[in-house]
């Protein structure tokens, strides 16, 4: 492996202004083989162009199925989005972290994994739990406040997602790690932000994937910001994959706003988890579009004319843009899609107006295998509580 | 005199102690421009530049580490953690370096910082947001830890805990943040670390507390003068570590009974550092025993369940009127 990172930086726009926040994405890459990691280097993926073109040569060859599975999702994610924030506003739920913009990260970094395989994901990551079989019911009740929100559905194997920034990474890795000693050929897809890679936690995370060769692969999901800070006070690198090169783990930097890179690096990244070839990491350049949560005002801190440019870049136009130039879709049939998963979304949120219930004797409950005496010595006080308040 | 809330005050006290003391800096996660999630910080970054007022990198470890570095070369930083849950990614640097090196070094070298944070429930908080964990750092020698309950007592505290030459965690109930409004003098004052306050005075039962518990606990002793005719006497300890064992002790040997109130988890809480010591201290005065109303030793719960998890009046009255009629 070279070792000299500026040799390999992927070339980038400087940036116009330091303290900007402006993240540039990588380039259109000059040459794209069926494998778009290199152990040995950095390279940049981007297959789709911002007018939704692909090039001669290019197109990795999914079937319209797969494509059309991947649009819908997409739309189904930001259709949710939406509405949460609508809700939000109502007071039906707490606070909110919206993903606008990011779903092609999304859908792109758990579109390859299959019902054996793992995900952990960061609190961003609605678009991501729905397709991995999340009901968006049960991810309402989570932002709305109800335990049950965490739990994971039977027959999913993911983590439930991580508030704590950066404290998901380390367990993904375990859970790689009991992979390849169970001799499955199964992959674990964590994901995190630029700002929770300055974690510690994160950096012995890839230290330890290197090091066991854990199938697992790390989608650092680069959109600029954590909260009020922009990547340029977070970090001093340009790209973050170089960051895995320095642990020995094979690092690509992604556009992160074309779906089709983020398959072909998802889907590379994971036959090489399960050809016992170890992790990877994939830095997907995306950008935070919108608010950090619902509680966070960007006016205070960003020009938001720093926004505009990547509205050209929208993950789903310039996706539908080139889905029409291959006949696989029409205006007509995108608002089909669209209304389809607006309608979607409005039955979750109906399903869980019906369903999301308080259930304050619980709180005892789950937190051991075997509960102890002070435990049901202390419930039964709170149960005193309740009855007193006249609480079911 | 203006009439300032926590957050207000709190600004007020790092703003006077950035101009008066050039060796004061502030960091921490989104402290500059944003001026920090709850604008403790707001415009403290434009008035005194970024050298003074850091936005970190989003590493907890690496804030108090550094801010210890800091400390040892002559600073006196306060450095902000943006809510407590994620100090827990700071306990090795607070553990063995903020807590020890005076000690490690036989006082060769001061750990003279402060570390800010947000605690406590009562804000429809998601998971992580809404703990009370000072137990961890009354439970760690060479630390001292405060906890405000109003404007006036934050701004004074604050000032103090920046001068004190010991590594101090300033402890501030969220909930309180902009709960309500009180007069805060314009020239400096401090309250001494260390130092309890007796906020009502009574001679049936003691109540101790501290932080946001503060309001259900007067507003408890109220009803139960109102309502009952019980005289409670009414002690916000305000420094939790080192704890001031004698207003407590001095009082319950009056009262001869004794009630904790705090947000945090009973076992091995502060509740029961106080019950020893009363018990060591006042035993043959006592005519109850000595109460705990906490938290339960649970995670704090969502935020659909948690106003039945939190301390109540009610709850405090229940308690107090129980110990009256105790045989
Ligand atoms: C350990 C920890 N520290 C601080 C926070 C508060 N916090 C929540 S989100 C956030 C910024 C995260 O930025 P990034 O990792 O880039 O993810 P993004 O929000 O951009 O998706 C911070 C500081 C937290 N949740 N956990
Ligand atoms: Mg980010």
């Amino acid at each position: 492996m070279s070792i000299d990172p500026h040799a390999h930086t992927p070339p980038i726009e400087r940036r116009s202004s330091h303290e900007s926040g402006e993240v540039t994405p990588p380039p259109h890459a000059s040459a794209f083989s069926t494998r778009a990691i290199d152990p040995g280097r950095i390279e940049c993926l981007q297959i789709l162009d911002e007018h939704g073109n692909v090039e001669q040569g290019m197109d990795p060859g999914f079937t319209d199925e797969q494509l059309l599975d991947v649009h819908r999702a997409m739309v189904l994610s930001r259709a949710f989005d939406s509405r949460m924030l609508t809700m939000q506003r109502q007071g039906e739920m707490g606070t909110f972290a919206p993903n606008i913009g990011q779903e092609a990260c999304m859908i792109g970094q758990v579109w390859p994994l299959t019902k054996d395989d793992w995900f952990a994901p960061s609190y961003r990551s609605f678009g991501a739990q729905i397709w991995r079989g999340w009901s968006m019911e049960r991810l309402m009740k989570l932002w709305a406040g109800y335990h049950e929100g965490f739990v994971p559905p039977p027959d999913v194997n993911d983590y439930p997602f991580s508030i704590v920034i950066g404290a998901q990474v380390p367990p993904a890795v375990g859970t790689a790690m009991a992979m390849r000693r169970r001799k499955e050929a199964n992959c674990v897809v964590v994901n995190f932000g630029d700002g929770a890679f300055s974690q510690g936690a994160v950096a012995e995370s890839l230290n330890f994937a290197a090091v066991d060769n854990a199938p697992v692969i790390f989608v650092c999901e680069n959109n600029g910001w954590a909260i009020s800070t922009p990547l340029t006070k977070q970090t001093r690198v340009e790209s973050l994959a170089i960051r895995g090169m320095g642990y020995g783990v094979p690092s690509i930097r992604v556009d992160g706003n074309d779906i089709l890179a983020m398959m072909v690096a998802t889907r590379d990244a994971a036959d090489r988890a399960r050809n016992g070839e170890g992790p990877t990491l994939i830095e997907a350049v995306t950008y935070r579009m919108s608010l950090h949560t619902t509680a966070d005002d960007p006016t205070v801190y960003r020009d938001e004319a720093l926004v505009d440019p990547w509205q050209d870049r929208c993950p789903i136009r310039r996706f539908e843009a080139w889905l029409k130039r291959r006949g696989l879709l029409d205006g007509a049939a995108c608002d089909r899609i669209k209304a389809d998963c607006e309608a979607q979304v409005l039955a979750a949120r109906d399903a869980f107006r019906e369903s999301a219930e308080a259930k304050p004797r619980e709180i005892f409950d789950y937190l051991y295998v075997d509960t102890t005496v002070t435990l049901e010595r202390q419930k039964a006080e709170y149960f005193k509580r309740l009855d007193r308040k006249g609480v079911e | 005199m203006a009439q300032l809330t926590m957050v207000e005050a709190l600004n007020k006290a790092l703003d006077e102690a950035l101009r008066e003391d050039e060796r004061v800096c502030l960091m921490g996660q989104d402290i500059g421009v944003n001026g920090g999630v709850f604008r403790v910080t707001k415009d403290l970054q434009s008035t005194h530049g970024t050298d003074r007022v850091m936005d970190t990198p989003l590493a907890e470890c690496g804030i108090i580490g550094t801010a210890v570095g800091m400390a040892v070369h002559g600073m006196r930083p306060v450095a902000e953690i943006q809510f407590s849950g994620f100090t827990m990614q700071a306990f090795d640097q607070i553990e063995q370096n903020m807590a020890r090196l005076h000690n490690r070094t036989q006082g060769r070298y001061t750990v003279s910082m402060v570390m800010r944070t947000p605690f406590g429930g009562g804000i429809r908080a998601v998971e992580h947001h809404s703990e009370s964990r000072e137990a961890y750092w009354v439970h760690t020698p060479g630390l001292k830890c405060v906890i405000p309950s109003g404007p006036r007592n934050a701004r004074a505290l604050l000032r103090a805990a920046i001068e004190c030459d010991d590594p101090v965690i300033f402890y501030e109930p969220k909930a309180v943040y902009r709960a309500f409004r009180e007069e805060v003098p314009d020239t400096p004052e401090t309250i001494e670390l260390g130092q309890a306050e007796v906020f009502r005075t009574g001679s049936d039962v003691t109540l101790v507390t501290y932080g946001a518990m503060v309001r259900p606990v007067k507003e408890a002793a109220e009803d139960l003068a109102d309502e009952h005719g019980i005289d409670a006497e009414c002690i916000d300890l305000l420094t939790v570590s080192p704890m001031d064992t004698d207003t407590v002790t001095e009082s319950v040997r009056r009262t001869g009974r004794c009630i904790i109130v705090h947000e945090g988890h009973r076992t091995c809480g502060v509740g029961a550092e106080v019950a020893a010591r009363v018990t060591e201290d006042a035993f043959e005065h006592l005519v109850a025993p000595v109460r705990r109303i906490t938290g339960f030793d649970v995670p704090f719960p969502y935020f659909q369940v948690e106003q039945h998890a939190l301390p109540e009046a009610d709850d405090i009255i229940e308690a107090v009127r129980d110990a009256m009629t105790w045989d």
